[in-house]
């Protein structure tokens, strides 16, 4: 028979950590949540006054807003579906049997661990219209001197994503691929399998849940994209890359309009609550 | 994971060739940036604004000498935002490794008791106390920054390294939890369950039998909440001024400048990438791992 302290030490040891999850994560937002029902402005200062739900109805009556998720959207379909594709084929050069191929994947992987504030400071740079490198080695192939920030700074905020992104696509995808049976795949090539009947009967369900996990986990991580774009475009040229996490920066530390700010954050988080449900059941799933 | 199905075959001295070609490019596609990076550290302002880009050129150090030391020039001191940078790289780096460290320290102190009471123990509502954990690092970071810059501001927290440390625990504790959690899950129970029946305390199981099974898995825990931390911006931008401004804050305060001494941004970048960069080649076996939480294996 444990005695009471024994008993009560599981619990010792997780309190610490919820402690944290309260202070810093529960009621901030819930504080945030009651304000987003308030008009206030912090810089104005004075008594919040109470407005029920206009802040809501008015951030999603606005067009603004709509257009803001609409280009949100658009970075994150154009990243998340050209990172799969690289992402793809990167997993199957990596599959292979070759000196040097340990190295090769690290050195592929190396974007990952760059600062994202980092990189997107430096691809301004790299894409500078008049000296960047990307602008020099285009001109070399084409003859055509692109202004990449200005006239093409969706393309470009997609392509510094993909840069950093894409190493992380291929992790899951290699080790999807790794974990395929050797005899399943030896059997196919007794069968005489055409290589896209081995791909959808052999290799597609050992890997399916892995993609799935790192499609998922993309789309999350791009839809809160917020340092590289920041950095890089700032959402310009006017609004044409100014995701929704930057408009809420925006309402919330340029204009100060934090009880508007915070409905938007609500709004946010509800969609992001969606799509982690979506991501734990994956993973529950994969883990089993 | 045995690397078992990989495919070996013997392939004609073409395709080899076509294969390492294939190779070469992706790694200078995915290296370049980087490699481009630390070299501009290694230009002057003249150099850096060349076109054609200069691909030989005679490397100087001064702006890994200028970022630390004030050598202010005219046109410096009418933009001003060099000023910012070449006075204090010191400090911002010295704020972000004090950020990092204490942070760190704290959550990976809070994560590992939990993660071993959840693998351990399971106490009632552990599968949901562990999804409310990581729900928490799903959230936009801008969301939970709004209402914290205003507690932040009215208890005196703001713009302290105290203020920053605490945050960054809350922020790195679902990894901290989950990674260690799937480092307990992995080691056997015997020895532990052995001692328990011989009358050891649990809380010397825990330091004596549990934690030095682990080991390995805490230090690569270490390697992926300093990255956390080391890359985060948001953060540091809201809630931080001057004096307690990390190094990703002062990176980012040259956005929208004309003219910008790319050499000196690029001298102060490559100092502060390349020690998380270096970090991957020890943590490359368990990347894919720390990126999920734990939850995939990896290869």
């Amino acid at each position: 028979m444990p005695s009471r302290s024994e008993k009560l030490f599981p619990i010792f040891l997780i309190i610490p950590a919820l402690a944290v999850v309260f202070f810093l994560v529960i009621f901030p937002l819930v504080w945030a949540l009651g304000l987003s029902f308030y008009k206030y402005n912090v810089l104005r200062g004075g008594e919040p006054i109470f407005v029920g739900l206009a802040n809501y109805i008015r951030l999603l009556g606005s067009e603004f807003i709509w257009e803001r998720f609409v280009t949100t959207a658009e970075f994150v379909v154009a990243a998340v579906a050209l990172e799969f594709i690289l992402g793809f084929a990167l997993a199957f050069l990596f599959h292979q049997e070759f000196t040097g191929r340990r190295l090769a994947i690290t050195l592929v992987t190396m974007p990952l661990l760059v600062a994202p504030i980092a990189a997107g400071i430096f691809f301004k740079y790299i894409y500078d219209a008049t000296f960047g490198i990307f602008t020099y080695l285009i001109w070399a192939l084409t003859g055509v001197q692109v202004n990449m920030t200005k006239d093409y700074a969706m393309l470009a905020v997609v392509l510094l994503d993909a840069w950093q992104w894409t190493p992380f696509m291929m992790l899951f995808i290699l080790a999807g691929l790794e974990a395929v049976p050797k005899h399943l795949l030896e059997s196919a090539e007794i069968d005489r399998l055409s290589w896209f009947d081995k791909f959808r009967v052999v290799i597609w369900p050992t890997i399916r849940p892995l993609v799935m996990l790192a499609l998922l986990f993309r789309t999350m991580d791009a839809f809160r994209t917020f340092d590289t774009v920041f950095a890089l475009t700032e959402g310009g040229p006017g609004t044409q890359t100014e995701l929704i996490s930057i408009t809420l920066y925006r309402i919330a530390f340029k204009y100060f309009r934090t009880g508007e700010a915070c409905a938007l954050a609500f709004i946010v988080l509800v969609i992001v609550i969606l799509l982690t449900n979506l991501y734990l059941r994956m993973a529950r799933r994969v883990t089993e | 994971m045995a690397t078992t199905s990989r495919i070996v075959r013997r392939r004609s001295p073409v395709k080899r060739a076509l294969l390492y070609l294939v190779v070469v490019i992706v790694c200078l596609i995915f290296v370049f940036p980087i490699f481009w990076m630390v070299t501009t550290a290694f230009k002057t302002r003249a150099q850096a604004f060349s076109w054609p880009p200069l691909f030989v050129w005679e490397p100087t150090l001064r702006n890994f000498i200028d970022i630390f030391i004030k050598r202010q020039t005219e046109i410096e001191a009418i933009t001003g935002w060099e000023l910012e940078l070449a006075t204090g790289a010191e400090i911002f780096f010295y704020n972000s490794i004090i950020v990092t460290f204490g942070s760190i320290a704290l959550a990976l102190i809070i994560g590992t008791l939990a993660a071993y009471s959840f693998s351990r123990y399971r106490p009632t509502g552990t599968d949901t106390l562990m999804f409310f954990i990581l729900s928490t690092r799903m959230l936009p970071a801008i969301v939970v920054a709004i209402p914290i810059y205003f507690f932040y501001k009215a208890l005196g927290l703001y713009s302290t390294h105290i203020g920053l440390i605490l945050l960054y625990t809350m922020f790195n504790l679902p990894f901290a939890v989950w990674m260690m959690k799937s480092f307990f899950d992995e080691i056997p129970k015997d020895i532990e369950q052995a001692a328990m029946v011989d009358g050891t305390t649990p809380i010397k199981i825990f330091y004596k039998i549990a934690l030095p099974q682990v080991l390995v898995g805490l230090a690569a825990t270490v390697g992926f909440l300093i990255i956390n931390v080391w890359n985060e911006f948001l953060f540091a931008l809201l809630l931080t001024e001057r004096s307690v401004r990390t190094v990703p804050v002062a990176i980012a305060s040259t956005r929208g400048e004309v003219g910008i001494n790319w050499g000196l941004i690029a001298a102060l970048e490559t100092l502060y990438v390349l020690p998380a960069i270096i970090l991957i080649f020890l943590l490359q076996k368990y990347l894919l791992r720390g990126m999920t939480f734990g939850t995939v294996r990896g290869v």
